[in-house]
């Protein structure tokens, strides 16, 4: 086994992830093997086909099966991971409650793409957004990099005494799943150092101590009280998500946060956004600094808990905030993030005026120049003495209602 | 694993508990403790057993969906009230008519 490893591989991001997980060599992995499926599994079952890892792989005929499957082997006492996709997240739907109210620390990695109908491969953040209220800790990633970083971290963030929630990580469909990107690899043992071993909680597997998981709370039982200790453990979640962070930015000098900001300092106009658009969104900022407009960016990397503290303050001094949604909530006030945004930044004096913006549905390309007009809008609001409409702004959407329709 | 060894779980303070002190994911922490719980509260009617008549063919014992006939020396000798849901399975099965069926008088 002595092979030089270089520094940087040129990977794919599943394959980023599927190295994460042989070097996390978890005791189960529960997953449904076929299409919505990603790469993922795929290089995994061959990992295991190899003998390159010791996990226990279990193939489901659905992804309702894998995440039950996954919840017995956690509830056994086994450290799980599992992968999905768009279609596949939302079979998992019932399930992801489960996990969460057992507490059970599974780390699942979810491909961003659309939910159909139409039918749709794409990327966009419909199918682990919708799942927001579900209990579990919801971690997003912008490239190959981030894929493999946060897949490791969600194994000590979900494990964590003081946490005990299953973590989904997210990077955008075929923009990073598919396409090829450089990857920076630790060495097997420090990962291994790094994740430690797996302490069980209540295992059924211990018969010494025997114990009854998933039982029925009883007429006037204590589901209320449960409800309350999830949401506890979320809120202590946002120290253990940190220190996390900063612990591996000693081991790696990557160091990340709850949010992702970029030349926000003295900013003006700001973009929230989540995933890779954030890359192209930092190519604008540049473009718009060099031109003399006090542009920023904020990149949502936890979502859940959404930490709004966190987002009140990085954005106190901005005029006009833009969110980028890729995924909508029907009949809401904007996209899913823009309600967060909104509602974290309600109690600012002065309050910024935040305004929705929806691209990239079901694959839809942004490109520079709509994300320049989406600056366009703020940089219009900011000048105007009166607070803009905050209806929904479209990025390159073909005809109807886009920005050329702004209210004047 | 034996009654006189099992972990007993206290939830005599459960109602001053709070969100933060109940085993998390709520796991119940114990076993065999299923049997502390009453059970029979819905039931309207209740088996009598007449033990002159019983035969102890046990066959009640075997139809209990709840483990609710007591036996000693093997006959059937009463009925466990904190459990029996009165379903009459007890009733129907016995070849010997030993045991009849009557409504529960509650206070």
């Amino acid at each position: 086994m002595a092979k030089a490893t270089p520094n940087v591989l040129a990977v794919t991001g599943n394959e980023a992830v599927a190295e994460a997980m042989r070097q996390i060599d978890p005791d189960v992995v529960c997953a449904y093997p076929i299409t919505p499926q990603t790469e993922i599994v795929q290089l995994y079952a061959q990992l295991v086909a190899d003998g390159k890892v010791s996990t226990e792989f279990v193939t489901a005929e659905s992804e309702h099966s894998a995440m039950s499957a996954a919840i017995g082997a956690a509830a056994a006492g086994a450290r799980t991971m599992t992968a999905t996709s768009s279609q596949g997240f939302a079979l998992m739907w019932e399930l992801l409650y489960i996990a969460s109210s057992y507490r059970l620390p599974i780390v699942m990695t979810v491909v961003n793409r659309a939910l159909s109908g139409p039918i749709n491969i794409h990327c966009d953040h419909s199918d682990s957004i919708g799942g927001r209220d579900s209990g579990w800790i919801q971690i997003y990633g912008e490239n190959h990099q981030q894929a493999y970083d946060n897949c490791l971290q969600a194994v000590r963030i979900a494990e964590h005494p003081d946490v005990r929630l299953p973590v989904m990580h997210m990077y955008d469909g075929y923009v990073i799943s598919g396409a090829i990107g450089p990857l920076t690899p630790l060495e097997d043992s420090r990962v291994r150092e790094f994740i430690g071993p797996y302490q069980p909680v209540n295992p059924l597997l211990d018969v010494q101590h025997p114990v009854t998981v998933g039982p029925f709370d009883g007429l006037h039982g204590w589901y209320f009280e449960h409800k309350v200790a999830q949401n506890l453990a979320m809120e202590r979640a946002y120290q253990v998500l940190q220190d996390v962070a900063d612990e591996f930015a000693r081991l790696t000098g990557r160091q990340y946060g709850l949010i992702d900001p970029y030349r926000l300092e003295d900013a003006e106009i700001a973009i929230v956004v989540v995933g890779s658009t954030a890359g192209t969104t930092r190519l604008v900022v540049d473009q718009l600094r060099a031109k003399g407009v006090k542009a920023g960016m904020v990149r949502v990397r936890v979502f859940r808990p959404f930490p709004y503290h966190t987002f009140a303050q990085a954005l106190q001094h901005v005029k006009v905030v833009g969110v980028l949604d890729r995924a909508d909530s029907f009949g809401a006030q904007g996209g899913p993030v823009f309600l967060e945004i909104r509602a974290a930044l309600y109690d600012n004096d002065p309050r910024p005026q935040v305004l929705p913006f929806i691209y990239g549905l079901g694959g839809r390309d942004i490109f520079p120049h709509d994300i320049e007009q989406a600056f366009g809008v703020l940089d219009e609001a900011a000048k105007r003495v009166r607070r803009v409409s905050t209806q929904r702004r479209y990025l390159n959407l073909r005809q109807g209602r886009g920005l050329e329709h702004e209210r004047k | 694993m034996s009654r006189e060894t099992r972990r007993r779980w206290e939830t005599a303070e459960a109602p001053n508990w709070g969100p933060e002190n109940h085993e998390p994911g709520a796991v119940i922490p114990a076993a065999g403790n299923s049997e502390e719980v009453e059970t029979g509260g819905w039931r309207s009617q209740k088996p009598e057993i007449d033990t002159a008549s019983c035969t102890g063919c046990l066959l009640c014992y075997f139809y209990c969906p709840d483990a609710s006939i007591i036996i000693e020396n093997d006959r059937a000798v009463g009925v466990d009230l904190k459990h029996c849901k009165g379903c009459g399975i007890c009733a129907s099965e016995c070849p010997a008519r030993a045991i009849t069926m009557t409504a529960e008088v509650k206070e």
